[in-house]
């Protein structure tokens, strides 16, 4: 039997005909595990062969649980760990040819971060104005007063007003979604193309949570930004991005438009995960939900074939125990990594 | 809809810490009541006083406390005239266990799971040592760990696992009522519905009643016969799970649920503008008043708990 596998090179043409801003080719990161100095233990197979295509303009989610490799891969692709194998392209150049003058201007003028926990994000010591204030001193903009004025831009945009209010307020002194905001402004404050969203809100009450949402896609939308948003929580994915990519164990087990995905879920693990997340519904309290017993796997020593076949329901034996399945084409920019769909 | 039979009554509970910046607010007057077998949500954001009122509830204090009263009726006991050393020895794990926050990291790294998860029984109830860790492997069972991990180590166990052991410890001195501080807002996905699963086993079969101290409204719905939202402090509305989920009263609840993203019934996602009131300086008159779209001149006064239909709310719209 010969597995129909999506050659890679297709990937990236699309019936538009634009070209991809970020292109992932079967990227690993590995860590290895050493025992003492010397004799190597292993690895942990943190992000195992990854691919996918960002657009201009497009909202791209990477969904997983802790542990699926997702804050590997947004470090890669931010050129802070160099893959064991495959490649980050940006604009079609191999991050990893990049010189380092290339790789600061990628990193201070290309990609703006949104890390998950905002305190933690932001310097202790520094006042809102001079975290806003060193990127443009480090991206070589002289002028004092022409920093000022772009700083004060950014505040009003991430309404972080009034100005004169905030900007010599320490992090400590702001709100949790004040202090995301002013993460937020220091992503955008060097007119970005893409932007990298690691659990933007996780950390935020639920009431704060749609608000800061809503002002990504509003920069989004007006900057036509590209923006990869990586979270664990499907729910705030379905209503923030055009595409998905769901993670499992280092690996994508399927990747869709966003409205497909939720329409036609093909892998076990996406299904489970939509059957798992419960919408605030008062029978859920008298009912019991089928989801695959079981955590995910260790990375060190994955299980063969199909990593998620320990706890699949749908698990063919003799297949999914033994062999890894390929990507197969399940519908319209669709595809899942799971034997159940080989045509 | 109350309970028909109240197991716990809670009336005028208060409980102030006293800090250099003035005096914190946490809980400023609950009023509760939870019924034999009955799960009530406690559904709050960061900073309304939802884990200090479950350390209200179980006297677990500080030293800086400014005011500590009300009335706590568990069964008819009062609670609040129990001496210290008499709530340790007959209140605590007997009657009322927790699961606190982040529980699953509070396990000794040194001692096996078994022996910690039994410690209460041998304590509180005097139960040998073989009787208790026969009921460990039951309860283990229960809760879907195999019982072999009662001899590891806690950095043996997943996250889940380790949850799961935190609640087998809660339930082994069969109290009558356990709270449960955010049980899974560390875990994935999957692992919290198999363990709101297990709850709710747990719930059907031992008969035991829940508190369920949670800033996730969908999760909430998991395991909730009745919700109360805690908003600066104060209970505003507490209801039936079927006619809260469908048709919250106060604005605040309906804030709240119209903020959660939903996979199905989908609708516009909305947000409460501005963030609530410090506990120190509370604003006079009605607590939500200045993030409410529906305020009117009323809400300058304090308003009173209303009863309507079995449920309670606390907002002038509904006098």
């Amino acid at each position: 039997m010969e597995p129909r596998t999506q050659a890679v090179s297709d990937l990236s043409t699309r019936p538009d005909g634009r070209t991809p801003l970020l292109q992932v080719r079967d990227l690993r990161v590995w860590f290895e595990l050493r025992r003492w100095v010397f004799s190597r233990a292993g690895y942990v197979r943190a992000v195992d062969g990854i691919s996918f295509d960002l657009y201009p303009g497009e909202v791209l989610a990477i969904v997983g649980e802790s542990g699926s490799g997702k804050s590997t891969l947004i470090r890669t692709l931010l050129g802070l760990h160099r893959p064991i194998r495959g490649s980050v392209s940006y604009q079609g150049k191999d991050l990893r040819s990049f010189t380092p003058q290339e790789m600061r201007w990628y990193r201070n003028t290309q990609v703006g971060y949104v890390q998950q926990d905002p305190y933690g994000a932001l310097p202790p010591f520094m006042s809102v104005r001079q975290i806003l204030e060193e990127p443009m001193i480090i991206g070589g903009i002289r002028d004092r007063r022409q920093r000022l004025e772009r700083i004060r831009e950014v505040m009003e945009e991430v309404k972080l007003t009034p100005v004169e209010e905030f900007l010599f307020k320490f992090p400590h002194m702001l709100s949790g979604g004040q202090q995301q905001r002013v993460v937020i402004a220091r992503a955008i404050l060097m007119r970005p193309r893409l932007l990298i969203a690691d659990e933007p809100v996780s950390m935020l009450d639920a009431s704060i949570r749609v608000e800061v949402l809503k002002l990504l896609q509003a920069l989004q939308q007006r900057y036509h930004l590209s923006v990869i948003y990586v979270t664990h929580d499907l729910a705030t994915a379905t209503y923030f991005a055009d595409r998905i990519i769901v993670m499992y164990a280092g690996k994508v087990v399927e990747q869709a438009p966003m409205a497909e995905l939720l329409a036609h879920a093909a892998h076990p693990y996406t299904v489970a995960l939509l059957t798992a997340l419960p919408d605030p519904d008062p029978e859920n309290a008298h009912r019991l939900k089928e989801v695959p017993p079981g955590e995910p796997p260790n990375l060190i020593a994955p299980p063969p074939g199909c990593r998620f076949h320990p706890r699949c329901p749908r698990i063919i034996q003799g297949l999914c125990d033994r062999e890894e399945p390929p990507d197969f084409e399940v519908g319209p920019g669709h595809r899942a990594a799971c034997w159940l769909y080989r045509p | 809809m109350t309970p028909s039979k109240a197991l716990l009554q809670i009336s005028g509970l208060t409980l102030h810490f006293r800090t250099r910046a003035g005096i914190v607010r946490a809980v400023d007057g609950v009023d509760l009541e939870v019924g034999e077998n009955e799960a009530l949500v406690i559904l709050g954001e960061s900073g309304c006083g939802k884990s200090s009122l479950a350390r209200a509830i179980l006297r677990l204090l500080p030293r800086n406390v400014a005011a500590y009263h009300g009335s706590i009726l568990l069964d008819g006991l009062d609670l609040m005239r129990l001496d210290d050393e008499s709530f340790r020895r007959e209140v605590r794990w007997k009657l009322i266990s927790m699961v606190p926050q982040a529980a699953m990291n509070a396990f000794n790294p040194v001692l096996r799971v078994g022996e910690q998860v039994i410690e209460p029984a041998l304590n509180q109830l005097g139960m040998s040592r073989p009787e208790a860790m026969e009921r460990a492997r039951t309860l283990f069972r229960l809760v879907g760990i195999p019982e072999a991990f009662l001899q590891r180590y806690a950095f043996e166990l997943s996250g889940g696992m380790r949850q799961r052991a935190a609640i087998a410890m809660a339930l082994i001195t069969s109290p009558r009522l356990v709270l449960l501080d955010e049980p899974t807002s560390a875990l994935d996905v999957l692992t919290q519905a198999n363990i709101f699963n297990k709850l709710k086993q747990i719930k059907w079969e031992l008969g035991v009643s829940f508190i369920l101290i949670t800033h996730d409204i969908a999760v909430s719905s998991e395991l909730a016969d009745r919700v109360a939202v805690m908003y600066a402090g104060q209970i505003v509305e507490l209801s039936d799970a079927q006619r809260f989920f469908r048709e919250p009263l106060h604005p605040y609840s309906r804030g709240l649920l119209a903020s959660v993203p939903r996979l199905r019934h989908r609708g516009e996602l909305a947000f409460i503008p501005g963030r609530p009131p410090g506990l120190i300086q509370l604003p006079p008159g009605c607590r939500f008043a200045d993030r409410c779209p529906l305020r009117f001149e009323k809400c300058a006064q304090d308003p009173p708990a209303i009863h309507r239909e079995g449920r309670m709310v606390r907002c002038w719209l509904y006098e």
